[in-house]
């Protein structure tokens, strides 16, 4: 824990050290989210609502989705830009030190910059609290603290399931952007605006609805019992980590039997 | 002309060689068609104020942004260019016996042409066998076809102009990730792509029109759908080679000047 | 300490050809190729010892040393290194050893260095006692004083690779691996770090193996050399043994008083007679330099003499060519 606390220590000091540069790009990183913000306002201008669905209920939504990626972008940035590591035989540096290589991969990336996506996703999260309907207690509080927790494991995990792609290929690995930009834009909505197979899809198989789509409804009160289950659900977003753990050791045993 | 043509040949091959790469962004392009033409068939459903686009048209609309995506997305990093502009280092690029503006001009256009030529067939392939509601109709008639192809022809060469101003303008930034990220956002949204331009509100709209960039995605996808009327389209044309001109003059006028303090400071 | 024996690894290469038509075809059918890069390679290295480890490119050198080093697994044969194996114990025996990549840095580019030491010590857990004595030894002995609060980026290629052999050491490793050290660097630099290994070596006694097309790095530093070519060990012996055998001549400067000319010599071949210098090639095979010099004196008029032997480059060259790699 102390390394990784170094580690974030020194690529703070190492990133601030542009602060022009710095600026600009927590700017792009507010402004890009904020204009699908504003392009959801359009919408909902236009269309009044969607399945249901009210205006401030769909913010809500997109703000917990957009806190969980900033997050863990933010984190697991490492893994994120691991591909190019691959590329330029970076990853031998990592093996010659006694240290585990997800320590390392973490530490070689923690995007501060990010925060400009963060700070919009609270922005509009004090809006659509304040325009929703929702009798708020202990319980519903936490339930959205562990939906954030929840949907930010899933996607470092995503991101750590690329970067282990990338032992094998470092090619094709756009395709992981469904997972990660991908759910980030479509799950801002309630899955349920989509045909049902993939909300199947975003239970089984990456389980996004139990952490995202499912508790949300607790919140919105459209269940009136077992409030206490739909509040620990998302916390199967960590348990999501550990098969991805997995994923990237078996990477790792596989590049040092073929070699860069 | 013919080192540009050879230059498209060779993008066009390295494009081939990445077979995975060329796969997964199939794939993912049409995961992003499919996800929009869902969000939005749940919103038509809803009510409210009719657009003045219908589902079959928006479905158009979508797909053919996905297909000509390499075109149309002003986002772009050419590392190349910008090491260059951020080290002055264009001495060579200046010993080449072509236009410093027109060569990078070519070169830009040549990538978006390659990229896009290997990535809209199978694209527009997959989304006419689609099942309805979801899949691209036919275009209109011949005429608007034909209209289409001239006006994403225009389209892209506005787009280019569009690009070399921003890569231009990294010259007195100094910052590639500050121009092309805040430019990217700007263009994304003033010509539909993120959301379609029928679908904003009456004032936003008149301001979209404004500028140059719905000119480039916005206005020829119409045009093969029919929201956009022949002798409209025909008209727009006009526009078009309007901004195109007035664009690449600005272009030229300000490489120009760049090229010769550079000369004159000596890189 | 370092023993290698019967290494034997193949890599699949896939096959990217040239043209339209086998572009095409790469799209629905990956051909590869086998690469044989070691083929029984097998040698011994003992504590103290400063190895150099040659060959033309391609030859498996950094193949072996990615064996050695635990970062990759071989086919077949067998390396214990400190009575560890290397692939298998990784992050023990990974403690013991140091790396120098010549071209890649392990330093951190936007902050001081002293940054990336600490956070170096962190990683291999040395204690605050042992960092503090290594790097005063370090900065010390490798004049790094000036430049420790200094961010990577503003350093020279000279400095930078100072703090890259620094960075290598804080840990006290037993053993130093260092591919390409002086690349790129200037005479001075480069006199430099070749000192300093050499007194790291006698003084810790740290076991040096050293990849290199610099031969005066390995001439310099070198006691032993192994020369790999086409995935096999063909030399394994002292640098003085390997010169010997292919220093077939010397080249014999002589500046004279201008009057006089030579007679026809044997086993010479002349380079160069303008203006009072000669330049001549003696076969040493066949004629010592000094019979060669007892004959001149006898019809010119001598005022110096300077001898060199065969470049050390173009014996490697002979050498390569004899082996056919």
């Amino acid at each position: 824990m102390g390394l990784y606390l170094r580690y974030i220590r020194l690529l703070l000091k190492s990133q601030l050290q542009y602060r022009a540069s710095f600026a600009m790009t927590v700017l792009t990183q507010f402004l890009t989210p904020f204009a699908a913000f504003f392009g959801i306002y359009l919408l909902f201008e236009r269309f009044g609502s969607i399945e249901g669905w009210t205006v401030y209920e769909v913010f809500l939504c997109f703000a917990i989705i957009g806190a969980s990626f900033s997050t863990s972008t933010c984190i697991a940035r490492g893994f994120d830009v691991f591909p190019n590591m691959i590329k330029n035989a970076g990853f031998d540096r990592f093996l010659v030190r006694p240290r585990g290589t997800i320590i390392q991969v973490l530490g070689s990336g923690f995007d501060i910059k990010r925060i400009g996506h963060l700070i919009q996703a609270i922005i509009v999260l004090i809006i659509a609290i304040s325009g929703v309907k929702i009798s708020w207690n202990i319980i519903k509080i936490f339930t959205l603290v562990n939906m954030i927790i929840g949907g930010a494991c899933i996607f470092s995990g995503v991101y750590m399931l690329q970067a282990a792609l990338a032992f094998w290929t470092v090619e094709g690995l756009e395709i992981a952007n469904i997972l990660t930009n991908g759910v980030r834009e479509y799950a801002s909505y309630p899955l349920d605006i989509f045909p049902k197979w993939i909300t199947r899809f975003f239970t089984f198989i990456i389980p996004f609805s139990l952490v995202n789509y499912l508790p949300l409804k607790a919140l919105l009160g459209h269940y009136s019992e077992h409030l206490i289950f739909y509040m620990l659900l998302p916390l199967v977003g960590i348990l999501f980590i550990f098969p991805c753990i997995l994923a990237w050791n078996f990477g790792v045993k596989h590049y040092c039997s073929t070699g860069s | 002309m013919k080192p540009y043509i050879s230059a498209l040949r060779v993008r066009y091959l390295n494009g081939l060689q990445y077979r995975a790469a060329a796969l997964g962004g199939l794939t993912t392009q049409l995961f992003w068609g499919l996800m929009r033409i869902f969000l939005y068939n749940a919103f038509y459903k809803s009510g409210g104020q009719p657009p003045t686009m219908n589902f079959p048209e928006l479905v158009s609309y979508i797909w053919l942004q996905q297909a000509f995506l390499a075109i149309i997305m002003l986002y772009d990093w050419d590392y190349e260019l910008f090491d260059m502009i951020t080290s002055g280092n264009i001495s060579y690029e200046l010993c080449r016996p072509c236009n410093l503006y027109g060569f990078w001009y070519v070169k830009l256009l040549s990538k978006r042409l390659a990229s896009a030529t290997l990535r809209f067939s199978p694209i527009i392939l997959i989304s006419l066998l689609l099942p309805t509601p979801y899949r691209l109709t036919l275009p209109h008639n011949i005429m608007s076809l034909l209209l289409f192809l001239v006006t994403m022809l225009l389209g892209s060469l506005l787009l280019v102009a569009i690009s070399m101003l921003i890569y231009i303008s990294v010259f007195k930034t100094m910052s590639p990730v500050g121009s092309m990220a805040f430019f990217g956002i700007l263009g994304e949204f003033f010509s539909g792509m993120l959301i379609p331009i029928p679908l904003m509100p009456e004032w936003l709209q008149r301001i979209c029109y404004i500028m140059p960039f719905r000119w480039t995605s916005d206005l020829p996808f119409r045009i093969y759908s029919g929201n956009i009327s022949v002798s409209q389209g025909l008209m727009s044309i006009g526009v078009q080679i309007l901004w195109i001109f007035v664009l690449v003059s600005m272009g030229l006028a300000m490489m120009k000047r760049i090229t010769k303090r550079i000369v004159i400071q000596g890189g | 300490m370092i023993t290698v024996k019967g290494l034997c690894k193949t890599f699949k290469v896939a096959k990217r050809s040239a043209g339209t038509k086998a572009a095409f075809k790469a799209l629905f059918k990956r051909e590869y190729d086998e690469i044989e890069a070691l083929r029984e390679v097998s040698f011994n290295i003992k504590a103290g010892e400063v190895v150099g480890y040659i060959g033309p490119n391609g030859a498996g050198k950094s193949t072996t040393i990615k064996i050695m080093t635990g970062i990759l697994v071989p086919d077949s044969g067998s390396c214990e290194i400190l009575g560890r194996i290397p692939w298998k114990d990784r992050i023990a025996h990974v403690k013991d050893i140091g790396v120098v990549f010549g071209q890649r840095s392990q330093l951190m580019w936007d902050i001081p260095v002293i940054d990336s030491f600490e956070l170096l010590r962190d990683i291999y857990r040395v204690s605050d006692h042992q960092y503090r004595m290594n790097l005063d030894k370090l900065t010390d002995i490798l004049d790094l004083t000036q430049i420790l609060y200094t961010p990577v980026r503003q350093l020279s290629l000279g400095q930078r690779m100072r703090c890259e052999i620094a960075a290598s050491l804080l840990h006290s490793p037993k053993i130093l691996f260092l591919d390409e050290p002086t690349i790129g660097l200037d005479a001075v630099s480069k006199i430099a770090v070749r000192k300093f290994i050499k007194d790291i070596n006698k003084e810790n006694g740290v076991t040096v193996i050293l990849t290199t097309h610099d031969m005066g790095d390995v001439e310099a530093l070198t006691d032993r050399v192994l020369l790999i070519g086409k995935g096999q060990i063909l030399f394994d012996g002292s640098f003085k043994k390997l010169k010997s055998r292919y220093n077939t001549y010397s080249i014999l400067t002589v500046d004279h008083s201008g009057d006089g000319s030579i007679s026809d010599m044997q086993n010479i071949e002349i380079l160069s007679n303008i203006n009072g210098r000669i330049v001549l090639q003696v076969d040493t095979s066949h004629r010592t330099v000094s019979s060669v010099i007892r004959q001149l004196s006898d019809s010119l008029e001598i005022r110096d003499i300077s001898v060199e032997s065969r470049p050390i480059e173009e014996i490697i060259a002979a050498l390569y060519k004899e082996y056919r790699i």
